[in-house]
Parts: C-alpha cells; sequence; structure tokens
C-alpha cells in the first residue's frame, strides 16, 4: 500500500507543477490577481505532496520493504539503518527523486523567503521553477519509477548497496552537490523571469544575488566532500582525477563562480547585465548537461549507473529544449537590456571582467576534455581518453595570471584607478608575498622545485594582499580597531572567500610536489622508512563486521624513533555482492597525512602495501570550506533581509508600474 | 579616431589575440594527452577504424580479458606481468609495477594505460578493474564479447 501512496503523491506534485506553471502565466497574462498569487500556493502543495513521496520511499527503505524493486536491489536487511536510508540516493531512480525533492525545497524556499519580490515577478520565477520541476517528475514517472513493485515474487532479502557507498561520504555527499546544482535553477528561474518581463536592473542582481550564493555554497561543500570521499575511499589516495563526472559538477561550479561576480557587478554597478543573465542561464544548463552526462550513461566513470537508452534521450531531449529555450528567449530579449554605468580600462569593473573571462576560459578545457572523447567515439574515430596530464597543466598555467589579478582586482577602485597609485602596495605585497612563501618552503618543504614555489607565491600573493587590502580598509576613515569593525559582511565574504582560495592553492601545491608515494611488499614483522617516518607491519587479523568480513593490518608508526600512531588498514569483503573494498588507514594531522591501504596478498604470504605521505592535503578542502563559509557570511548580509529596504524597493517598484 | 573607438578597438583585439592563445596552447596540450584505446588485436594488426598500429614509445590505453594462467610475478618485489587476449586471437603482454586493483583476476576484462614497449607489450603505469558487476567499459566489452571463460568472480 505504501510504495502506491509514494507513487500516487509523485504524480500528484506533477500535475500541481504543472498548475505551478500554467496557472499563475494565466494570472500574469489576464491580471487576474487570484491566479497571480496562486503561484504561492502551489509551490507549497507541490512540495508536501514531493515530501510525502520521498518520506515514504525512506521508510520503505528503513522497514525493509524488499516488494519494491528498487529497494531489492539497493539494499540488505543487513545494512544499518543509516546507509539504509542514505540508499535512498545510492542509484539512479532515488536520486532523481531527491533532485525533484531539491528542486520543490528551493522553490517553497523562493516562495516563503522573497517576501520582498514583487508578486509578479514572484509569480514568473515561480512558474519557470514549476516548468523544471514538470519536466523532472516526468522523466521519474515515466523512466525511473522508484516505487515499481517486483509484485507477486519479491526476494526475501535485498542485493545490497554498492559497498563503496556504505560510508559516511555518501550519506552527505550526494544531496550536498544536487542542493547546488538544484540550487542554479533559482538563479536560472530568476532570469527567465527577467527576460520574459523584459526588465533587468539593479534589483533584479540584488535578489538573484543570495540565492545564487547559496547554491555555489552548496556546491563548494558538495565537490570538497566528493573529493574528500575519493581520497579516503577508493583506495588511491587521490582526491581529484579528472572524471568525468567529477568534470560534470566542476563545470557548473566554475560558471557558478563566474556568476556570483558578475551578479557583484551587476548589482554594485549595474554593468555587465546581459553578460550576467547569460551565466545564470549556463551555470543551470551545465548543472542539466552534467545530469545528462552521469544518468545517460553515455560516460563511463565510477558514477555512471546502469545505463538505459530512453533515459538518456529524455535528459537529451529536456536538455535542448531548456537550453535551446532559455538561449533562444536571451538572444530575443538580451539586446532590451541596457548597461548604465561607464568605466575606464583600469578599474575593478575589469578586473571582474577578467576574472570571468579565465574562469570561463577553465570552463571551455573542462569541457573540452570531457565532451572531446564522446565526439571522438561518436564520429567513428575510435576511443580516446583524455589524460590528466593535459587538465593539470591547463589548471597550471589558468592559475597564474587568476591569482594574480584576484590579489590586485580588490585594490582596484570602481570606475577608475590611477595605475600610479598602486606601484607601491603591489611592491610592498611582492616583497611581503616572497617573503612569507620562501620562510614557509623553507620550513615545510625537503626541496624547492619552480612549481611548488609559483604556487606557494601565488597563494601568499592572495593572502597578503587580501590582508594588505583589509588594513586599507579598515584605516581609511578610522583607526585600525574601529574601522575594522566597520567592514560589512559581504567584503569579509569576499576576503575570507579569497584566502579559502589560497588555501587551496598552497594545499594543491604542496600536496602535488611533495607527496611521497611507495608501493611496497611487506611481510608481516617487516618495516619500511622514509621521510624520517618508520612503518612498521606488526600483525593481520581477521575481521567480521555487520555485513562484511576481511582482514585487518596493523602498523605502528615511528617518527624519529617515537612511535606516534598505530593505524589499521582493511580489506573487506562485502558478503551480498562478494565485493572487495580496501579501507585506508589514515592519520590525519593539519600539516600532513599518512596514508596506508592494503593492497592483495601475494602468493609467498607477503602484502602488497600502498604507503603515502601527504603533505597538506587537508589544506585542499579546507579551503573550500572557508570559501563555502564566506558565501554563509555574505547571504547573511542584512542589506538582503532589512524592512525598510522592503519598503523603499516596492515603492520605486510602484512608480516603475505607473511610469 | 575618437578615442572610445580606440579604446574598444584595444579591448576587441586583446580579446581577440588571447582568446586564440588560449586554442592554441588547449590544442597543443591536447594533441600530447590524448589516449587512443586499442583492443590487443588493433595493437597487433592497426585500428579497426584506420588500421594505424601504434608506435613504440606511444602512450594508449589497452583493453581486453586477462588470460588464464598467464600471471607471472616477481618474488622480490611488486613488478607483474600479463596477458591481455581478446575475442580476434590478438594477445599482448602487459608489464606493471605496482598494487593491482581489488577486482584484478585472471579470465576478466581489464583497461591498461601505459606506453607501447614493443609491438606486442606495455609498460602499464595503471590497471583498471571494473568496479562493480555491472560496470565494464563498452570498449573492453565489445572486445571479449563471446568468449567463454569471462566470468564474474563467484
Amino acid at each position: 500500500m505504501l510504495p502506491e501512496i509514494g507513487q500516487f503523491s509523485l504524480i500528484l506534485a506533477c500535475i500541481l507543477s504543472l498548475l505551478q506553471t500554467v496557472y499563475p502565466l494565466y494570472g500574469i497574462r489576464t491580471g487576474h490577481q487570484g491566479a497571480i498569487h496562486s503561484a504561492k500556493v502551489f509551490t507549497i502543495l507541490q512540495f508536501i505532496a514531493v515530501a510525502i513521496s520521498f518520506v515514504t520511499l525512506a521508510y520503505l527503505f528503513f522497514i525493509n520493504d524488499f516488494s519494491v524493486s528498487y529497494i531489492a536491489t539497493n539494499s540488505n536487511s543487513a545494512l544499518p539503518w543509516y546507509y539504509r536510508l542514505s540508499a535512498v540516493w545510492g542509484a539512479h531512480e532515488g536520486s532523481l527523486l531527491l533532485w525533484v525533492f531539491l528542486l520543490a525545497t528551493w522553490s517553497i524556499a523562493v516562495a516563503l523567503m522573497s517576501k520582498n519580490l514583487p508578486v509578479e515577478s514572484m509569480a514568473r520565477v515561480l512558474a519557470v521553477l514549476g516548468l523544471l520541476a514538470f519536466g523532472f517528475y516526468l522523466f521519474v514517472i515515466f523512466t525511473s519509477n522508484p516505487f515499481e513493485r517486483t509484485l507477486p515474487y519479491f526476494p526475501i532479502d535485498g542485493r545490497d548497496l554498492n559497498p563503496l557507498l556504505q560510508d559516511f561520504g555518501l550519506v552527505i555527499h550526494p544531496p550536498m552537490l544536487y542542493m547546488g546544482y538544484v540550487g542554479f535553477s533559482v538563479a536560472f528561474a530568476f532570469a527567465i523571469a527577467a527576460l520574459l518581463e523584459g526588465r533587468l536592473d539593479s534589483a533584479w542582481a540584488k535578489w538573484s544575488r543570495p540565492w545564487t550564493m547559496a547554491a555555489w555554497m552548496f556546491l563548494t561543500v558538495g565537490i570538497a566532500l566528493g573529493s574528500w570521499w575519493a581520497y579516503y575511499e577508493l583506495g588511491w589516495g587521490g582526491w581529484w582525477f579528472w572524471d568525468p563526472v567529477e568534470n560534470a559538477s566542476f563545470m557548473p561550479w566554475l560558471a557558478g563562480t563566474a556568476l556570483i561576480h558578475s551578479l557583484a557587478v551587476s548589482e554594485k554597478r549595474g554593468v555587465f547585465k546581459s553578460w550576467t543573465v547569460l551565466l545564470a542561464l549556463s551555470a543551470f544548463s551545465l548543472s542539466l548537461l552534467g545530469t545528462f552526462l552521469v544518468r545517460s550513461g553515455v560516460l563511463v566513470s565510477v558514477h555512471a549507473f546502469a545505463s538505459d537508452p530512453t533515459r538518456g534521450l529524455f535528459i537529451l531531449g529536456f536538455l535542448i529544449l531548456v537550453i535551446g529555450g532559455a538561449l533562444l528567449l536571451y538572444a530575443v530579449q538580451a539586446s532590451k537590456v541596457k548597461s548604465r554605468g561607464r568605466f575606464e580600462l583600469a578599474s575593478r569593473e575589469s578586473l571582474l571582467l577578467l576574472n570571468n573571462i579565465f574562469l570561463i576560459a577553465a570552463l571551455i578545457v573542462v569541457l573540452l576534455g570531457t565532451l572531446l572523447p564522446l565526439v571522438h567515439k561518436e564520429i567513428g574515430l575510435g576511443s580516446i581518453s583524455i589524460g590528466e596530464p593535459f587538465f593539470n597543466r591547463m589548471f597550471t598555467i589558468l592559475i597564474v595570471p587568476f591569482a594574480l589579478f584576484l590579489g590586485v582586482g580588490s585594490l582596484f577602485r570602481w570606475k577608475r584607478q590611477h595605475l600610479n597609485e598602486l606601484v607601491k602596495p603591489l611592491s610592498l605585497i611582492l616583497l611581503f608575498s616572497l617573503l612569507s612563501s620562501f620562510i614557509f618552503l623553507f620550513i615545510f618543504a625537503p626541496a624547492l622545485t619552480w612549481l611548488a614555489i609559483l604556487g606557494v607565491f601565488l597563494g601568499f600573493w592572495i593572502i597578503v594582499s587580501v590582508l594588505y587590502e583589509i588594513c586599507l580598509r579598515s584605516t581609511h576613515r578610522h583607526s585600525f580597531m574601529t574601522g575594522i569593525t566597520k567592514l560589512g559582511n559581504s567584503h569579509w565574504a569576499m576576503s575570507l572567500g579569497h584566502l579559502g582560495l589560497a588555501v587551496m592553492v598552497i594545499g594543491i601545491t604542496m600536496t602535488q610536489n611533495y607527496s611521497i608515494e611507495k608501493d611496497v611488499k611487506l611481510a608481516v614483522g617487516e618495516h619500511i622508512t622514509f621521510e624520517h617516518y618508520d612503518f612498521h607491519f606488526d600483525q593481520i587479523n581477521a575481521l567480521n563486521g555487520q555485513n562484511y568480513v576481511g582482514t585487518v593490518g596493523t602498523f605502528s608508526v615511528l617518527h624519529d624513533q617515537q612511535k606516534i600512531a598505530v593505524m589499521r588498514a582493511e580489506k573487506r569483503i562485502y558478503t551480498v555482492q562478494r565485493m572487495p573494498m580496501t579501507e585506508a588507514a589514515i592519520d590525519a594531522g593539519f600539516i600532513r597525512d599518512l596514508y596506508i591501504a592494503m593492497g592483495e596478498q601475494l602468493p609467498d604470504g607477503a602484502w602488497a602495501v600502498r604507503i603515502y605521505y601527504k603533505p597538506f592535503i587537508r589544506w585542499i578542502w579546507l579551503g573550500p570550506l572557508i570559501m563555502a563559509f564566506a558565501g554563509l557570511i555574505m547571504i547573511c548580509d542584512k542589506r538582503y533581509r532589512t524592512k525598510k529596504q522592503r519598503l523603499t524597493d516596492s515603492t520605486t517598484e510602484m512608480g516603475g508600474h505607473n511610469a | 579616431m575618437n578615442p572610445r573607438r580606440k579604446k574598444r578597438l584595444l579591448i576587441t583585439s586583446s580579446l581577440i589575440f588571447g582568446l586564440s592563445l588560449a586554442m592554441g596552447l588547449t590544442l597543443f596540450a591536447l594533441q600530447q594527452n590524448i589516449d587512443l584505446f586499442y583492443t590487443p588485436n588493433e595493437i597487433l594488426v592497426g585500428k579497426n577504424e584506420t588500421g594505424v598500429k601504434p608506435e613504440v614509445g606511444q602512450r594508449l590505453r589497452v583493453g581486453g580479458m586477462v588470460l588464464t594462467g598467464s600471471v607471472k610475478r616477481d618474488p622480490d618485489s611488486l613488478k607483474v606481468s600479463f596477458d591481455l587476449v581478446d575475442n580476434k586471437a590478438g594477445q599482448v603482454t602487459v608489464y606493471f609495477d605496482g598494487i593491482l586493483p581489488d577486482l584484478f583476476r585472471e579470465g576478466q576484462g581489464i583497461v591498461a594505460q601505459g606506453t607501447l614497449k614493443n609491438k606486442n607489450s606495455i609498460d602499464a603505469f595503471e590497471v583498471l578493474a571494473k568496479h562493480d558487476e555491472e560496470y565494464m567499459p563498452p570498449e573492453v566489452a565489445d572486445a571479449v564479447k563471446g568468449m567463454s571463460n569471462l566470468q564474474t568472480e563467484q
């Protein structure tokens, strides 16, 4: 009975989403106030319906109802309860249900929290969101129904969740990532609504900015979590593989990062508006493209679930419809958008434009590297793969001007900057960043390489210029201590976000240049020494988990003759799917990780063991966390929520309409 | 030319210059990093589509089935070699120094990435085995289609 309820409310949600689109738009056309206001009501109802459906599926997982075929294939009664719940989004059908559920969540958030938005604009935004939701509901209901039954002959037990996914990382990584992906739909809806209305002004940028930032924040955390998960779970100790699916999440991130910067210019200065709209459209389109790549099975990767051609075709059709429609609307309406502000070549506007150019260049690099193999194969030239070195080289080249301009950028004034005023600050920043990077390398680096010097210098260049800029702004009118309390939220957000990037750049540089990776053959009782660390293979024991068996190797680690850690690396066999898994042992630290993963047992009884020393790898994830936190600070800026602001906004609105 | 036009010209031309530089760099980097996929048979007689044989020293990917009984290990290190076969009587030897993936088995489809050492052997720097029951790269699936002892690890 329950699965049918879930199914029914899903269909109900689908119908409601269509109403959410059609009725308010009809209202706007005819001036029917009731219809315009109904957008909010339909949004709330749609959310309730899809929430019932989602909770039902989660509950069915919880009570092990294997008469539902999705649950029978992706869960097992031996699975701990929290993995049974996260298994809801462990495969294709459920993850799409999560997708529509989150889309409804964003929609209801927009409906309830944007009180300062004029009713008509709100109705348009919700209508666009409803249309997107409608497409996805159709997709779920017709091609990927999670409630399909296996009746009358249902299995006694399920085939288990993929062991790779039985992990804390999976509990939170997909919801975060999807919150980001789906969140860009709000920016998309705002952009479409503005185009429909033919009215793009600073108010528009202001409304859509916190939403875009929120989505970007979730996406940042989601990607960082995915990277962290891959690091400890896949057992190779890598943190980014340029896997097509990782790229699929990275592309909307790049577009989103460009978008939050250009939105800032549009809000503050009223320029770049049509470019901002195009970015808003692309960020979500790239999210859709990512979904297509992952879900259609055209790509083979760790993330690709079993493929089904109808699904691919459906998403492709939807993709073409949404992106094509959006671009068409843009082509027709964008010419009406006029940017009023003027600015000189040397100005903060220009530097933000440069930021956008570099981000888009990076985006094109990733897009090319991801899609070229597909195209190459489709036109009959055979399969190819594009290796990591391509991406690494391109990003190494791109990050240099990007970081240099980033450091300078916040020192530039809006509209016009006299370059000779910058000579002194820039030489100071250069001096201090060179100094601090050499001190840093002297302490932490065993040897100097050009790339390491470059990377660490870029990191410190950003850090020093951010600090310099904070000093400059806070001593502008007050003493330092009073001045620093007067800096607004968005200023702090900018500084912190840039510091986050610097932390990440330093982390990546140190990890890539000074990691030591050893694959060795070790028997119990043997040891291996490098970098002042001495790894002793003490013993090997049998292992018995709730739903797996295996072996665990115990290693004690000595640093300069001092015992600092006992590490246990596991080799598990998950009993249901008979699938072996490597659980790496990680001794985490702020400036270095030690990483041990068991390989296979060799014929003579010794083990193949992977031992890594990874300096500063935590910084790679710390950076994005700082960036996300910076986003949070910006969203909390009171100018997005004060009452007074609301009043003035709506009065200008009225004035605008009357005139 | 008035100053505004002049400025626009400057911006546009620098944009075009930057773009073409970026494209050039990208294509150059791409060219060096495209790894073609071969089946064992294609390594010996040339690609199905073009008939071109890989050259010694070229980076490539090869996918096929690990020939049962061909896995040889060095007793003192992690060096290992094995033969890859396909359904067209191709056979090449892969040399690898490192840890084989968890799902590496004899009689199973794998992909190796490396450089061609001589006309029928490859120095691999990476060996990939399928991740779970459903996952097998389509190229490998094609290359080993119809072979009898292709099995999952039961």
